[in-house]
């Protein structure tokens, strides 16, 4: 046997035993090896056994799962054959962790300084009268503002990307060798990603240190790492350099994962990749990936394929690599159709000066203190939506998209302003009130699908819901309706009897689409759709909205923080900041300059799958909890700001030509 | 702080003002009043009626009496007990006393007893501490009280003869005289309690065990027993706080089968014989003073985990 | 476990998904081996006792057990064993009705007002809490000491007094459903809050409320039991477990078996349904703690 690397991971097998005695492997002999100032990035769908080979390498196995074969080196140090005490010792110290939700990792009743400081006890040489001084130290050093009144604070007082940037304090305090991260930039803005990203990129160069970066986002990996490997159903199916693996991926399954991500360069939709991992315990006979490969022939049924290495470098497991061009390239799809510009256009939805809170008058509070109300969530917004258009609503977390979504929904009712159907008057605010047709005019569709649809409800049930409710079927009419709508999602008539559980998150979002169509809706509301899906599933609900948008005329106000998805389906955009209107346009217009200064901020912070692109981080990823009171919304995080006139008077809404309109004071030459 | 303060404090004394209502409109509403109850079957004789009504002021429109009645509580004073001569406010204060002494018992007893067990057994979830200690907990919550110190008066009193198996001691004795007859009426107590406060210890332990914190606190190398006291014990026990106070209300209150048993002096003897005797001036007083201390120690409990969550006090503390 | 989960629940409907899963259980068979043997006996008890219950027989008085009369005889000289074996009945009976009563009247008063909220709840709730913090068995006895101990009075009383507790629970548990975003999405349709909290609320809250349910009963029978051994349940001479035990205890010195016979039924009866709703809270997936991965 030859030396091990610093991390070895070989022939490694994990499984647990089912309920019904079976043994269910997780991990099929996967081997991994990582060099001292390597960075290799793990990418897979989820459950395709990414998190359980980063755990594994720390020699930590989640309850019920355990080794069924393989063994675990790191720097030579068998991870599987260490006393309690002996790998306590090395994890958090020389080789740390980085989890994937820093929220629910750090202990709720400890401070950030007893945290970090403890590793230090733990992991460190210095005297307990140091300690102080080195956190605020490596406080800094993962550039938290105010270090020295953080560490005083509790997790739940930080915001989602400081407490990521406290767990990678807490792993640099142990002085690591090696980092493992798993998804840590997963729910992250896209602002604060690309910030904690280029963090990573600079610890890890001045360190010298080891990283296994696992994430489902390629743009992530290709920013940090740079060997790739891909795994599929608990196998790996491709490695190679990151540059290989990006841009010409040797693997179906890889090619198809590339091309269902959309990309700011690319106006065209991306690459739906159709069905699902086999389940842990499925039996498969010959390639895993089989029934969802284009090029798949009957020698892949016929017995599993090897890992081998191919002349270019990379390691595949795949009978065909050499054929991988015959599969359709993201470029190849047609782009989408648009409604014409042409002729007068209808306005199917008018908002005017919207504006909505979730301030409640507190009467003890009111009695007591004489604070004024605070700042309404959304305010001032006057959009008209033009029939057949999809207008894409972008902003981070928090920027009040999803409230005004619910707001038209009739789910929350405004504090001032009016929501209007096409030419008619006003919808009345709340849903209880409204005629059944406005009702039926406008249906929504939630982010997630776990949630939006009833765990207790078969797939029939929930589409019968509104048939009956709207078109009053019964009977076979009521079958074959959901039958109809079940071939539009693409989904087969033996679906009618599974209960949500038994769906898979694409099939969960198609019946939640499915549902919403059901009503004939004119008017379709996304809630950030796709973005608890898996890529690859993004892609195919994508390009079924397009598809149904096409077929029916269908309006759609589409909502995501992901500035790529919103690129590749949306006719025209509009930018949020703290519930203000940033700037609006056809999708031309506004992803090309001139920029908002807070469009510029967005679009500078993708990541996309390409190492060479870098991003560009103008702004601080601060998180802002409430609206200024005046000004303008970004005042207090625009790198362009011009003078307290941003604090004191609202931008003026300066228009650029073909409806797109900038909320600036800097003068439209300028930006 | 201040507010959250002023706020459940005021939410407590809407309760225990609401429970007084309900206590006196009850027995307002139930047919017959204190007299006709009392006197039972001599109720026929108009003069004792009459006598009676009068010596407790029942002649009066109900809002009035209840104004007084509940002005009187406030300040300490709970009227007469229908007989119109004894002061509700000396029986009830040596029986409150004993209360408290089983109840205090019991507790330093049970209390700790129960949180050692339930982490023990989360923490060996599904092993062998973990089996026997949970059956046996089933045992203690299923088993009716009356049942279990009919047992144990059985085996520790009559079999074996160790301990008392019955109080003979008066209400007004000072506490020590108590012991060792209070042993056994404290054994059970506890055990149920015990049982009750364990099994729920438990399963806070064992999802604290599972949570991604005790998790990352153990890849960050914190050894293992450290990590149980400094990152899961304080998390899983918050909960715990607000059981034990309904455990010790309910100890305060509600342990009449027992004290019947034991023939303990206390609150819930009290309260069945002056239920049987048709007493309901003293009914009222004794309802009145136990749910005021459910509500206080509820109260009590809430404040606390309130101060030891961090996550609820800096809500109140930091803007 | 998802693939072989999903197959089976393909087939078969969930009402025998669960009672398979419950009796897969070592908790859920034994729960359900005691209780099911408890209720077939209630029925079976008045066919099959070997004596009147409450045939007096002085010569027989505190007679230890032999092969006639198996638990000896109590105090009065009637066989223990007979009147063991029908001294579940009325508890049974009490029970049986009054928590299907005290689950559906608290049940739907809860999901009520968990759905209207604002100031009525919270009027209701203090209400509630007024309720909670009166100690159970002063309730029950004032107006059990009213208005007699019969069925018609204890059934009714316990229904009421049970009922209150589980409003907490099922107004909690509509807390929790009419955030989700499915109820959301019934209401942005525009359906009636009947057919909301028809076809949305109630499948999901039922499950909580069946295991509450259960938990009741349990808590019932032990109220139930402990009345009748303070005097305050059913009249002799119906036989009943925990009267029984009240009237043995005085002999139990030299008579020990007057308790034991009524101390094992009454306590099997109770462990099974405790452990039946355990297994039960697991089935549904509501518990807690069991929430592994697996
Ligand atoms: N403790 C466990 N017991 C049994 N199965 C488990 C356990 N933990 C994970 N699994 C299963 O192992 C498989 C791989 O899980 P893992 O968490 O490693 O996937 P992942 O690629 O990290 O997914 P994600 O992108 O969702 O984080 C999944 O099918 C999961 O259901
Ligand atoms: S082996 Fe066959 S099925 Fe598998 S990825 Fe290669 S071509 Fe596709
Ligand atoms: S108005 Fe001022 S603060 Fe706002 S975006 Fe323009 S320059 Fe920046
Ligand atoms: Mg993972």
């Amino acid at each position: 046997m030859t030396t091990p690397s610093f991390i070895d991971v070989r022939n490694l097998s994990i499984g647990y035993t089912s309920r019904a005695g079976e043994t269910v492997k997780v991990l099929r002999d996967v081997s991994l090896t990582i060099n001292r100032g390597e960075s290799v990035g793990l990418v897979g769908e989820s459950g395709s056994g990414k998190s359980t080979l980063a755990l594994a390498a720390l020699g930590y196995f989640k309850r019920g799962l355990r080794v069924l074969d393989g063994q675990i080196h790191f720097d030579g140090i068998d991870m599987l054959d260490l006393g309690r005490d002996d790998i306590q010792k090395i994890r958090g110290g020389r080789l740390a962790l980085i989890p994937q939700n820093s929220g629910q990792s750090l202990t709720p009743t400890l401070r950030i300084g007893q945290q970090v400081a403890e590793a230090l006890r733990l992991h460190s040489e210095l005297e307990a009268d140091e300690f102080d001084h080195r956190v605020v130290e490596l406080l800094t050093q993962v550039r938290l503002p105010d270090p020295a009144a953080l560490i005083s604070r509790y997790p739940h007082e930080l915001s989602g990307g400081q407490q990521q940037r406290v767990a990678i304090a807490m792993a640099l305090a142990g002085q690591p060798d090696a980092l493992l991260l798993d998804e840590p930039t997963t729910g992250l803005d896209v602002t604060t990603q690309a910030h904690i990203l280029e963090l990573l990129r600079d610890l890890a160069s001045d360190r010298n240190m080891a990283m296994l970066y696992v994430s489902h986002d390629l743009g992530a990996i290709a920013r940090v790492c740079d060997r790739v490997v891909v795994m599929y159903a608990g196998e790996i199916v491709l490695q190679g350099s990151a540059r290989q693996v990006l841009k010409s991926p040797r693997h179906p399954y890889a090619h198809g994962l590339l091309a269902s991500i959309p990309r700011l360069s690319q106006q065209s939709l991306p690459v739906a990749l159709d069905g699902r991992p086999p389940m842990p315990g499925e039996m498969i006979n010959g390639c895993a990936f089989a029934d969802r490969c284009g090029i798949a022939d009957s020698t892949c049924t016929a017995s599993p394929p090897p890992l081998v290495p191919i002349d270019t470098g990379e390691h595949v497991r795949c009978f065909h690599p050499g054929k991988i061009s015959q599969l359709p390239r993201a470029s190849k799809t047609a782009a989408r159709k648009k409604p014409s510009a042409s002729g007068k256009p209808d306005a199917a939805l008018v908002m005017d000066d919207l504006s909505i809170t979730y301030a409640k008058p507190d009467f003890l509070a009111s009695l007591l203190t004489s604070r004024k109300d605070p700042p309404a969530t959304v305010e001032g917004i006057n959009i008209t939506i033009v029939k057949g258009e999809t207008l894409g609503l972008v902003g981070e977390s928090g920027s009040g998209k999803s409230t005004i979504l619910k707001s038209i929904a009739g789910l929350i009712s405004p504090k001032t302003g009016s929501i209007a159907l096409e030419g008619q008057s006003p919808l009345t605010a709340k849903v209880e009130d409204r005629p059944a047709v406005n009702l039926r005019q406008i249906q929504l569709i939630f982010q997630n699908p776990d949630d939006s649809l009833n765990p207790r409800h078969t797939v029939a049930q929930i589409l019968a819901q509104p048939l009956r409710l709207y078109f009053r079927l019964s009977g076979d009419d009521l079958r074959q309706r959901s039958i109809e709508l079940l071939e539009k999602v693409r989904l087969g008539s033996h679906y009618l009897e599974r209960l949500p559980s038994q769906l898979s998150g694409g099939e969960k979002q198609r019946i939640a689409v499915a549902r919403a169509f059901a009503a004939e809706p004119e008017i379709v509301l996304c809630d950030e759709v796709t973005s608890a899906l898996d890529v690859s599933v993004q892609a195919a609900v994508l390009n079924l909205l397009n598809e149904l948008k096409t077929q029916q005329q269908t309006t759609y106000i589409f909502v995501s923080h992901d500035l790529a998805v919103v690129k590749a389906i949306s006719d025209r955009i509009a930018v949020l900041y703290q519930g203000r209107l940033c700037e609006i346009g056809p999708v031309d217009a506004v992803y090309k300059p001139p920029f908002h200064p807070y469009t510029d901020v967005l679009l500078g912070a993708v990541l996309e799958p390409d190492p060479e692109k870098a991003p560009k981080l103008s702004a601080d990823d601060v998180v802002e909890l409430s609206p200024p009171a005046q000004g303008c919304p970004f005042q207090r995080r625009c790198p362009k700001k011009i003078g307290t006139i941003c604090e004191t008077d609202t931008p003026p809404a300066q228009q650029m030509g073909g409806g797109h309109v900038i909320n600036c004071h800097i003068p439209a030459d300028d930006l | 702080m201040l507010m959250m303060l002023i706020r459940r404090i005021m939410l407590g004394i809407v309760t225990v003002s609401l429970v007084s209502l309900i206590i006196f409109a009850g027995v307002e509403i139930l047919p017959g009043d204190a007299c006709t109850q009392y006197l039972g079957e001599y109720q026929a004789d108009d003069e004792l009626l009459a006598q009676c009504r009068k010596d407790l002021d029942l002649n009066r429109p109900a809002l009035e009496r209840f104004q007084e009645w509940a002005g009187g509580a406030v300040t300490g004073d709970l009227g007469t007990a229908v007989d119109g001569k004894t002061k509700i406010s000396t029986i009830v204060g040596d029986r409150l006393k004993n209360s408290l002494l089983l109840a205090f018992c019991a507790m330093i007893v049970g209390v700790p007893l129960a949180l050692l067990l339930g982490v023990i057994t989360g923490l060996w979830r599904d092993r062998k501490p973990d089996l026997i200690a949970s059956t046996l907990a089933i045992f203690a919550m299923t088993i009716p009280e009356f049942v279990s110190a009919t047992l144990l008066i059985l085996i520790f009193s009559i079999w074996l003869g160790w301990l008392p198996g019955i109080v003979l001691t008066s209400a007004s004795a000072p506490a020590s005289e108590f012991f060792p007859e209070i042993l056994l009426p404290v054994i059970v107590l506890s055990l149920v309690m015990c049982a009750h406060i364990m099994r729920m210890v438990r399963s806070s332990v064992i999802e604290v065990m599972e949570s991604d914190y005790v998790q990352m606190a153990t890849l960050k190398g914190v050894p293992y027993w450290r990590m149980v006291f400094s990152h899961a014990l304080p998390n899983a026990l918050l909960p715990a706080i607000n059981v034990v106070a309904l455990t010790i209300a309910w100890l305060l209150g509600g342990v009449v089968v027992i004290e019947v048993v034991f023939n303990y002096p206390g609150l819930g003897r009290l309260m069945i014989d002056s239920i049987s005797d048709r007493d309901l001036p003293v009914v009222q007083s004794i309802a009145l003073i136990v749910a005021s201390i459910y509500v206080c120690v509820n109260l009590a409990a809430d404040l606390l985990t309130m101060l030891a969550n961090p996550k609820l006090r800096t809500i109140y503390t930091r803007k | 476990m998802a693939a072989t989960t999903a197959t089976s629940m393909v087939s078969g409907n969930r009402v025998v998904t669960v009672l398979k899963d419950l009796a897969s259980r070592p908790s859920g068979a034994i729960g359900l081996t005691l209780v099911i043997f408890h209720v077939a006996l209630a029925l079976v008890s008045p066919y099959i006792v070997p004596f009147d219950y409450k045939l007096q027989n002085s010569s027989l008085m505190l007679t230890g057990p032999d092969a006639v009369h198996w638990l000896g005889a109590d105090h009065l000289g009637r066989d223990v064993f007979s009147r063991t074996l029908m001294g579940g009945r009325e508890a049974l009976l009490v029970t049986g009705v009054a928590t299907p009563l005290a689950v559906i009247w608290g049940g739907f008063i809860g999901i009520l007002f968990g759905l209207v909220g604002g100031r009525l709840d919270e009027v209701l709730m203090r209400v509630v809490d007024a309720f909670l913090s009166l100690p159970w068995i002063l309730k029950m006895l004032v107006l059990i000491v009213t208005f007699g101990t019969g069925v018609e009075v204890l059934i009714p009383t316990l229904a009421f007094f049970y009922g209150i507790p589980v409003i907490r629970i099922a107004r909690a548990a509509t807390h929790d459903v009419i955030a989700r975003d499915f109820v959301w999405a019934a209401k942005a349709r525009g359906h009636s809050r009947i057919s909301i909290i028809w076809r949305e609320l109630l499948p999901n809250v039922l499950d909580t409320l069946m295991v509450e349910g259960a938990m009741r009963w349990s808590w019932m029978l032990l109220a139930f039991s402990s009345l009748s051994f303070l005097g305050f349940g059913v009249s002799p001479p119906t036989p009943d477990w925990g009267l029984m035990i009240s009237d043995a205890r005085g002999f139990m010195s030299f008579a020990p078996w007057g308790v034991i016979g009524p101390v094992i039924a009454l306590s099997s009866l109770i462990i099974g349904i405790n452990l039946t709703a355990d297994a039960l809270a697991k089935a549904l997936g509501i518990d807690r703690a069991q929430k592994a991965p697996m």
